[in-house]
């Protein structure tokens, strides 16, 4: 028998999860990524000579329902079309028997690359091009389950995606293909962003999960790391921020915001000055916010009466 | 040897060799455990000339004894697949014998196992000298494992190759996917030297691979008992096992 080398053995079993892509209209350009469910590859489509990314499963998938999970996931990402979804072209089987679906290659960073050198506003902002496409989902019964700051890439005209949609369970009717896969009531989701029903695997999870979720990504924009307990008011979290986070991540999902855009728009209240609704401020910090929002009006009124004040004084002599 | 794709469809009779180990009839008994012992003497051998550094004679035996007493009945029948892996049963059993034989000393005698396998030591020896300090007697276990794996794949290639005419594509993938040399040949050097279009050396290469990958899965399959065993290994083997 042959003897192979470590070298040799090592390439083998590379090469043994390289989809085999032929018949198909794709050509593997290089590995990407792994994810939960597979790996993800850079292919070029050698009839409309663009790239793609390919999300194929193992050459041998852990279990049985996985090709039906990835079709799932294929089948939702073809219903949501929103510029905040990565749009899908394809699904198929490939010649090695792996499942497989084709989607639009995003170039870009993921949300940990991109905030590193964002300042405090940049990143805020970016949680309303979050929540539209979840705001979408929502109206469309599906929940995504599994929102984390790795799911979510920023391509390089700035578009926000919310890629991933493996974990997503389809209420919709169109979309409840017999088995759902995931719909077992199984834990599925990541620590630190996974709302306590979801962790505690409740049968019944609703769009509000995403929205726990979503309130730790705002966390994570805010600190660059998940929340570890509950959002402590710390030195370098205003106040009302911690607020909103607090009330996104409200262990009962009926005192958390009711929709991702809710969550959103008290964001955009922080950043134009306006006061937060997760937030009863004080005298003086409703002060200070009202003199940061309106410095100029409030310097000028000031001199103002401070002119009216001089008049007043000086003729009186 | 077929074209034909596989992957989703499990075959529902399986030619599982730990089913046929656990057989009543010594022959296909027999048979099952050499099939076994191809797959996981060099796997036992290194690990327990590793884990308790013993002569390369005792090893030599112990291996021997080993995958005799796999051949009694009893031995293999206390395996359940539905508890835990082949590879890591074996690898406890090698645990227990060792043991059991350190307690009774007078079993360690030399050619007290009756040597039945035609297992080429020297060549195991020759190998583990290039083995790493840093490489503990389980990883090397794995590891001699996946190689294992992968030399018996290729045997089923080049036996198919050869019924079926394609000794060409099974020439090629040697000579390309098999080689150390570095920098590799070019597909127009290997087309030139096999009298070949260049296209063909495309076309063949990726018959060899796919065709490849089937067998070395189909090793895989008749070495475990279960399709979730099966699952679980070809993970190990593809090396994305979430552990
Ligand atoms: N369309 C895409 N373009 C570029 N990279 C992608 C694309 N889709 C996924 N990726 C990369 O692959 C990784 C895993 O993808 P993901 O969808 O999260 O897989 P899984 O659902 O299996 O966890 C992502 O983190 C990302 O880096």
């Amino acid at each position: 028998m042959k003897r192979l080398s470590d070298s040799v053995v090592a390439r083998l079993q590379a090469d043994m999860q390289v989809p085999d892509l032929t018949g198909t209209r794709y050509a593997v350009v290089r590995y990407l990524a792994r994810g939960g469910m597979g790996s993800v590859w850079l292919a070029e489509d050698t009839i409309l000579k663009r790239r793609v990314a390919l999300k194929v499963l193992d050459l041998v998938a852990p279990a049985a329902d996985l090709p039906a999970r990835l079709l799932q996931e294929a089948r939702i990402l073809a219903s949501l079309e929103h510029p905040g979804i990565v749009p899908v072209h394809d699904a198929g089987t490939l010649a090695d028997g792996r499942a497989f679906y084709c989607m639009k290659y995003v170039e870009g960073q993921t949300l940990a690359q991109y905030i590193a050198e964002r300042n405090l506003t940049d990143r805020l902002r970016l949680l309303e091009r979050i929540a539209e496409p979840l705001d979408f989902a929502h109206a469309r019964g599906i929940i995504h389950r599994d929102l984390k700051p790795e799911n979510i890439m920023i391509g390089a005209f700035g578009e926000v995606l919310v890629m991933d949609w493996g974990l997503a369970k389809a209420g919709a009717p169109g979309l409840r293909s017999g088995e759902n896969g995931s719909a077992r009531g199984s834990i599925l989701g990541t620590a630190g962003y996974m709302s306590p029903e979801q962790a505690r695997g409740d049968a019944e999870v609703d769009h509000r999960t995403d929205i726990f979720s979503l309130g730790a990504i705002l966390w994570f924009l805010l600190k660059g790391a998940p929340p570890t307990d509950q959002p402590a008011v710390t030195a370098t979290v205003p106040r009302p921020l911690a607020a909103v986070c607090r009330k996104a991540m409200a262990a009962d999902p009926s005192m958390r915001y009711q929709s991702a855009g809710a969550l959103a728009a008290d964001v955009a209240h922080y950043l134009n000055g306006a006061p937060v609704r997760a937030y009863r401020e004080s005298l003086l910090e409703r002060a200070a916010r009202i003199y940061a929002r309106h410095r100029t009006a409030v310097v000028l009124v000031a001199v103002y009466l401070l002119m009216r004040l001089l008049f007043i004084l000086f003729a009186h002599r | 040897m077929s074209l034909t794709p596989q992957g989703g469809n499990f075959p529902l009779t399986r030619h599982s060799v730990v089913l046929a180990a656990q057989s009543n009839d010594p022959a296909v008994r027999s048979r099952a455990i050499d099939a076994i012992a191809a797959a996981y003497w060099k796997p036992v051998y290194k690990y327990v000339r590793m884990k308790w550094n013993i002569s390369t004679d005792d090893a030599a035996d112990f291996t021997q004894e080993f995958f005799t007493r796999l051949l009694e009945k009893e031995f293999l029948d206390s395996y359940d697949s539905a508890k835990g892996r082949l590879r890591t049963f074996l690898r406890t059993c090698a645990d227990h014998l060792f043991m059991k034989q350190m307690r009774d000393a007078n079993r360690l005698k030399r050619g007290a196992g009756c040597a039945h396998l035609a297992l080429d030591f020297e060549e195991a020896e020759r190998e583990l000298a290039a083995v790493t300090a840093a490489e503990s007697p389980e990883d090397s276990f794995d590891k001699e494992w996946m190689r294992s794996l992968f030399a018996l794949g290729l045997e089923r290639l080049r036996a198919g190759c050869e019924s079926e005419g394609k000794l060409i594509h099974f020439a090629l993938f040697e000579r390309y996917d098999l080689n150390d040399a570095d920098p590799k040949p070019s597909y127009a050097q290997l087309a030139s030297e096999f009298g070949l279009a260049a296209t063909d050396v495309t076309n063949y290469l990726a018959f060899a691979r796919r065709e490849f990958r089937r067998c070395v899965l189909d090793q895989l399959r008749d070495m475990t008992a279960t399709d979730e065993e099966f699952r679980r290994e070809a993970q190990a083997l593809l090396g994305v096992e979430t552990r």
